[in-house]
């Protein structure tokens, strides 16, 4: 309805400003993604930029066969089915506790958000303190008796990187949350109170309801920022990190470094091939709670 | 009264619990700026481990634990005279990574609010189309959008050059979406109540729009400035020429460098690093939040 009376009331003039207002950015997009992920995609149709020999899914089947990329695969696959869902469940946890009446709220609330705004280099410094293999977690737990664990790197590696990712998020995630669950009609759950329904009940049966656009969202962030955590790794174990910690993104910058631009323009074209594929998923799932994240 | 009581109780339980949380959230943060304050020997006798194979006369010192230690025996700002005083690079560094962000979060607003301006009046399939592509764009790894990237950088001679980081950024259509997202629920009526006034476009989008999404674009300035603040990736692949790399490479990047050499440096650096995002949250947490919030409610 009222896209429609939006389209209804325009003149013709503005309309075109509308139409122009967007050309700047387009044009930006333009050149600076689209055309050359064109590019990006003639390259891993080839067999290499000077022969330009077509050679059909050639490059495809040698990379989905290349282990190094495989085990990229699988690994950042592994880190977010962990890393994505955690970083809803536990911010609308927090979300719901803090929606009661307890006393410091904005305190806290200043507290979550803090580690926005701390540089990730300084962060990793200190997670190398606490993870260090005679740092504090291992001191810890040598007090009580248990054999320390080499954090970084064993295959608790991912964990800890889990951890930092969980840690860097749940603030935003959690301030989302906490506007939604606001933003839940009273009444509804005043009229389920009075019909003596449970406190489970009300959070699954009419909560839930209520947030599933918000959960959607933050699923979407959270998507996109869990494939930003190489910067972490990188940081904190280089770039030849122990085996479980390999990323699709070290696959990508390994292969940037020898510059072998059929690799690494498959790679792209595969990874954002599965991206689209995600987001269709995610947006139709959205589509199906009625609202969309295109309003 | 009892059930009072025992819900006082049980909320004070919670209180503790998250309070406790919270302070594990803030601890890092907390932690970089107190062991700023420490003198090297300090540092060397907690933290000597991790620098262990360092040749080194400070291994004298180096116990075999790394301690995590919060208040310093004796503060001291020799750290921040080293930063400050005796290392020109770091402020260097500094002005770097100023130079490269101030620029990016201010002309991908710009470009934004224009832009996201065009995308929530008079919608249309192909409009509605391109929008989608920015979603997927937006949504796309670093590592993806870094190939293509490259491939205009060297094509336009922009490789090595401040250029090669900045232009993309300000096209970046992360905060497209953000504020399209916030313009789209403005109420069509106070349009039409400004157009009876007889406002034009221009008008309607600097005096309506845009005070009425204030917090939103202030809040994804700030989501913009951080992310490009810490950026490590787009320097490392753009920037790698030695001589550019000492000449532009940001404070972001460098930082990393120093953790494995001088810690106590590093702390020091990195707090005076955490500057202006500390400046940002103490003006515009408000904001912040409140443009969070606007961006993710349904609708």
């Amino acid at each position: 309805m009222k896209k429609k009376s939006r389209n209804q009331c325009g003149r013709r003039g503005e309309k075109i400003f509308s139409n122009i207002c967007i050309v700047p950015s387009v044009a930006g997009v333009l050149i600076f993604f689209l055309i050359p992920f064109g590019i990006v995609v003639y390259y891993s149709l080839i067999s290499n930029p000077v022969t330009k020999e077509f050679v059909q899914l050639d490059n495809y089947k040698d990379i989905i066969h290349n282990t190094a990329f495989r085990k990229a695969t699988a690994n950042t696959a592994f880190f977010s089915v962990i890393a994505v869902p955690l970083s809803v469940i536990i911010p609308l946890w927090l979300a719901v506790l803090l929606e009661r009446n307890i006393p410091c709220k904005s305190i806290f609330r200043t507290f979550f958000l803090s580690p926005l705004m701390t540089p990730t280099a300084s962060v990793v410094l200190v997670w190398q303190v606490i993870f260090h293999n005679h740092g504090t977690v291992n001191q810890v737990i040598e007090k009580f008796g248990g054999t320390h664990v080499d954090w970084l790197s064993s295959k608790y590696g991912i964990y800890v990187i889990i951890l930092m990712f969980l840690w860097k998020n749940t603030g935003y995630n959690m301030i989302l949350f906490m506007s939604a669950i606001g933003g839940i009609p009273k009444d509804i759950l005043e009229v389920a109170e009075l019909e003596g329904a449970s406190k489970a009940y009300q959070f699954f049966h009419i909560k839930l309801r209520y947030l599933s656009p918000t959960i959607l969202f933050v699923l979407i962030l959270s998507l996109i920022s869990s494939f930003k955590i190489f910067r972490e790794i990188y940081l904190l174990v280089g770039n030849y990190p122990i085996d479980r910690l390999y990323m699709l993104q070290h696959f990508m910058n390994n292969t940037f470094e020898k510059l072998n631009y059929q690799k690494l323009s498959t790679a792209a074209v595969l990874f954002s091939l599965v991206m689209i594929v995600i987001i269709a998923i995610l947006l139709t799932a959205e589509h199906f709670f009625g609202k969309d994240v295109e309003n | 009264m009892t059930f009072r009581k025992r819900t006082r109780i049980f909320n004070i339980m919670i209180a503790v619990f998250v309070g406790l949380s919270a302070i594990m959230f803030i601890l890092p943060t907390v932690l970089t700026i107190a062991n700023s304050f420490m003198t090297s020997n300090e540092i060397s006798a907690n933290y000597g481990a991790m620098i262990g194979n360092m040749t080194d006369s400070k291994k004298v010192f180096i116990s075999e634990n790394v301690n995590l230690k919060f208040i310093p025996d004796k503060a001291t700002l020799s750290q921040y005279k080293n930063v400050l005083f005796k290392n020109p690079e770091y402020l260097f560094k500094f002005w770097n990574s100023i130079i490269l962000t101030v620029p990016i979060t201010v002309f991908q607003l710009a470009v934004a609010i224009l832009t996201s301006y065009g995308f929530s009046r008079y919608n249309n399939k192909f409009k509605n189309l391109i929008f989608f592509a920015y979603i997927i764009l937006m949504l796309m790894p670093y590592q993806v959008t870094l190939v293509p990237n490259y491939l205009v950088a060297k094509n336009f001679n922009l490789l090595d050059t401040r250029w090669s980081i900045i232009l993309p950024g300000i096209f970046s259509p992360f905060s497209v979406f953000l504020l399209t997202k916030v313009m789209r629920r403005i109420p069509i009526s106070y349009v039409e109540a400004a157009k009876l006034d007889g406002a034009n476009e221009w008008q309607i989008m600097t005096q309506i729009y845009l005070p009425m999404c204030k917090s939103a674009v202030i809040s994804v300035g700030m989501l913009v400035f951080i992310d490009y603040w810490n950026m490590v990736e787009q320097p490392m692949i753009l920037i790698t020429d030695p001589d550019a790399v000492s000449a532009l490479h940001p404070l972001s990047v460098f930082l990393s460098q120093i953790n494995s050499g001088d810690i106590g440096l590093a702390f020091a650096v990195g707090t005076v690093y955490m500057i202006p995002t500390i400046l940002m949250f103490l003006y515009g947490e408000d904001y912040l939040v409140e443009g969070i919030t606007a961006g993710g409610i349904k609708g």
